[in-house]
């Protein structure tokens, strides 16, 4: 063992309480995990004594636990050693102007749209300049906090918040969940907290956007909402733009808590970097999201664009506890290339007369991977409950794959559950309909594309939707010849 | 503004058209009538070209250029249509959406401005009246749902909005009843001008009451047997294409 490590071993042993943070605040953290990691992680961020057993609890959990191999992936090992678990709080600019970056990727930029200050961050250039969403959040986060919400940082909340962050964190996504939730519990380094009071309606969208541009996040992202009685919140993640990031693994884990007659409305495009075409580098997405409908006649709403990402193994799921409580899944997962995807839903049902709805479209072009996983389990005193699920698939070309593998578990006798599947490929015919009225082919392919997965697009905020409707052509740019 | 000069054409190996030669001028109606099974269709969907058909010989001018050489997607926004004998189904896909991004296509093509979202919606209620097309169907997706008879007045619509140089009916008529057929046949004579032509690909001569041509082509075995003036579809109706069939000595 090298000096440096032999002293972060010592001074990770002693009490983090006491002046320690000064001491580490400019050293580097080493690769690899351990339970001195862990403790360094929740001293550097001056948590209470509740986040840091919550950390090494799941650590220790963590260490029993096996990466999960029934996905239907290809993953490489990962040397969890090998990783560095505590991100630098700012990021160095890895380019000194645009001139250097991939003019690939700046031209897809430029067919978003996306201003330039904002491409500049996105791709990891210098920001000289103070960008005009300042000001703008600032007069957000004064019209929020009039209101009573809470819209901040994780690390903001564990400060400012312990007592709602104590009673809610890992209500829903217990330490001991999954291998990557485990790990994410441990080392997670921020991410978002919403709690909206009761009765307020959170009267717009709540963007990370706003946040992104303040700090990064890193690769183990922790989002927690909690929506009081009679509640309303409509919550936007991700971005269209790609996301370059030097971390290849990414576990975050979002839990939502809807209390009662509550409603949430969770929206996500993701669009991480997916490798070259050769699916060469890429990001791993591991994502444990699920939402609790705690209360009577609450309601969480999944929606979802992914088109990201070289591995996603995700399953934004709800646990309908609360009597009359309805909970809706609606995703489009588009692969090309060398992309991978094992994703769905999981819908638990508890409590009586609940309702859900799964509505998931998966997009396969190049040599990639798309699976639907999804499971419908009704309890037995969970009765006159009512599932519909439906699941499609879209292939392009004959080298890609989709696959289904629905679970369905009814505990009684009243309760409703129904599933449908198709699968289809996008015709030549259709194609040629389209040229023949002057449309070129990739425009074709998006329309037929955007057309095939409107029903969930449409559920998405209107801003997002359209630029949701852009990455979906962007994506297969190239799929067909 | 066309001239086929024997054009060979063959369908996964199987040739189809046998040397065609043809020429239509602006302002003409030509129709092209034939059994089943002797090219029309193929014809039609070469002149578009669709790529499941392979051209092997022969070339064709299209206003003076190589139509050949071009996509689908160009021969379109050089104003060649073609009317469908099964239109395609694109679900999710608004009628509206679907033809604005055709039309705005076709103008950038031609370095036009592109028509705002209410000068086009402007232009297609004046088009919608013109076709006598159903309000409701333009809120649709594209022909999903849609009966026989509306598929067919929607590819006349879709011709009304796109203003063709070159229009092709291919089997415009097949599936219609008296009144549709009439409304069909209606539009395709509004949209007649002295600068554009149209090709009307029929197996009957019912739709040649309406729209009267200028000149009757047979073609039977991938091949123009016989040409002449609109009296040649009474003498078809009168005689039957056994009549051709004996007069080539078969």
């Amino acid at each position: 063992m090298d000096n440096q490590n032999k002293l972060l071993n010592e001074v990770a042993e002693r009490d983090y309480r006491f002046g320690f943070v000064t001491d580490i605040e400019t050293d580097v953290i080493p690769k690899g995990l351990s339970e001195e990691v862990v403790r360094i992680i929740s001293a550097k961020k001056e948590e209470p004594e509740f986040m840091l057993e919550f950390r090494l609890k799941a650590y220790r959990k963590w260490l029993t636990m096996k990466m999960p191999d029934w996905a239907q992936l290809k993953i490489p090992e990962i040397d969890y050693q090998e990783i560095i678990y505590y991100a630098a709080p700012r990021q160095q600019p890895k380019y000194e102007s645009l001139d250097q970056v991939d003019p690939e990727l700046l031209s897809t930029f430029a067919k978003l749209g996306i201003p330039l200050e904002e491409q500049k961050m996105l791709a990891g250039v210098a920001v000289d300049a103070v960008m005009d969403s300042v000001s703008v959040k600032t007069t957000f986060k004064e019209n929020l906090a009039e209101l009573g919400i809470i819209f901040c940082s994780f690390s903001e909340a564990v400060k400012h918040h312990p007592d709602l962050v104590q009673k809610y964190l890992g209500m829903v996504v217990p330490p001991n969940d999954n291998f990557f939730a485990a790990l994410n519990c441990a080392v997670f380094s921020d991410g978002s907290f919403v709690y909206i009071p009761k009765g307020v309606r959170c009267p717009m969208e709540l963007s990370t956007y706003f946040r992104i541009n303040a700090k990064n996040t890193g690769q183990f992202e922790r989002t927690l909402i909690i929506a009081d009685n009679d509640s309303y919140v409509s919550y936007l993640e991700g971005c269209t733009a790609p996301m370059r990031d030097e971390n290849q693994l990414h576990a975050a884990v979002v839990e939502i808590i809807a209390l009662d007659r509550a409603e949430v409305k969770y929206s996500t495009v993701q669009n991480w970097y997916p490798g070259n075409k050769e699916g060469i580098g890429g990001i791993y997405n591991f994502v444990t999201k699920r939402g609790l409908c705690k209360g009577e006649s609450s309601k969480i709403y999944w929606n979802q664009v992914e088109t990201g990402s070289a591995i996603t193994w995700k399953y934004p799921s709800c646990i309908l506890a609360g009597d009359n409580s309805v909970a809706e899944f609606n995703s489009v997962a588009l692969t090309n290339n060398y992309q991978q995807a094992d994703t769905g839903t999981k819908m638990i049902h508890l409590g009586k007369n609940t309702k859900s709805t799964i509505v998931s479209k998966g997009i396969s072009a190049g040599h990639s991977s798309n699976s639907y996983r999804g499971l419908v389990r009704v309890a037995a005193k969970a009765e006159n409950s009512r599932n519909y699920s439906q699941c499609d698939s879209l292939l392009l070309g004959e080298n890609c794959g989709a696959h289904t593998f629905p679970y369905i578990e009814v505990g009684n006798q009243n309760s409703v559950v129904e599933h449908e599947a198709t699968t289809s490929k996008i015709g030549e015919d259709q194609i040629f309909y389209c040229n023949q009225r002057g449309i070129s082919t990739q425009d074709a392919i998006g329309m037929i594309v955007n057309g095939y997965a409107r029903e969930v697009i449409n559920k998405l905020p209107m801003e997002f939707a359209v630029e949701a409707q852009k990455l979906l052509q962007i994506s297969l740019e190239g799929s067909v010849g | 503004m066309l001239i086929i000069k024997d054009l060979h054409a063959s369908v996964e190996g199987k040739e189809i058209l046998r040397g065609i030669n043809l020429t239509i001028n602006a302002g003409e109606v030509h129709a092209i009538m034939g059994p089943n099974g002797s090219g029309k269709s193929t014809l039609a969907n070469v002149l578009a070209g669709n790529t499941n058909y392979e051209v092997t010989k022969g070339e064709v001018t299209f206003n003076g250029k190589d139509l050949l050489s071009m996509t689908a997607d160009v021969r379109a926004k050089e104003g060649l249509f073609l009317s469908f004998q099964y239109p395609v189904e694109i679900p999710g896909v608004s009628m509206i959406n679907f033809l604005k991004t055709a039309v705005n296509e076709s103008r950038k093509y031609h370095q036009l401005k592109e028509l705002s979202a209410g000068d086009f919606l402007k232009v297609m209620r004046e088009k919608k009246e013109m076709v006598q097309i159903d309000s409701q169907l333009t809120n649709r997706s594209v022909n999903e749902g849609f009966s026989g008879g509306e598929k067919k007045k929607n590819e006349i619509f879709q011709m009304a909005m796109l203003e063709p140089k070159l229009a092709i009916l291919d089997e415009t008529d097949s599936g219609l009843d008296i009144d549709a057929l009439r409304i069909v046949a209606n539009g395709v004579n509004l949209l007649k001008r002295a600068e554009n032509a149209t090709i009307v690909v029929t197996h009957y001569q019912r739709l040649l009451d309406y729209i009267v041509p200028d000149f009757v082509h047979v073609l039977y075995k991938g091949q123009i047997v016989k040409s002449a003036g609109k009296e040649l579809v009474l003498e078809l109706e009168e005689k039957g294409y056994d009549w051709i069939k004996k007069e080539l000595g078969e």
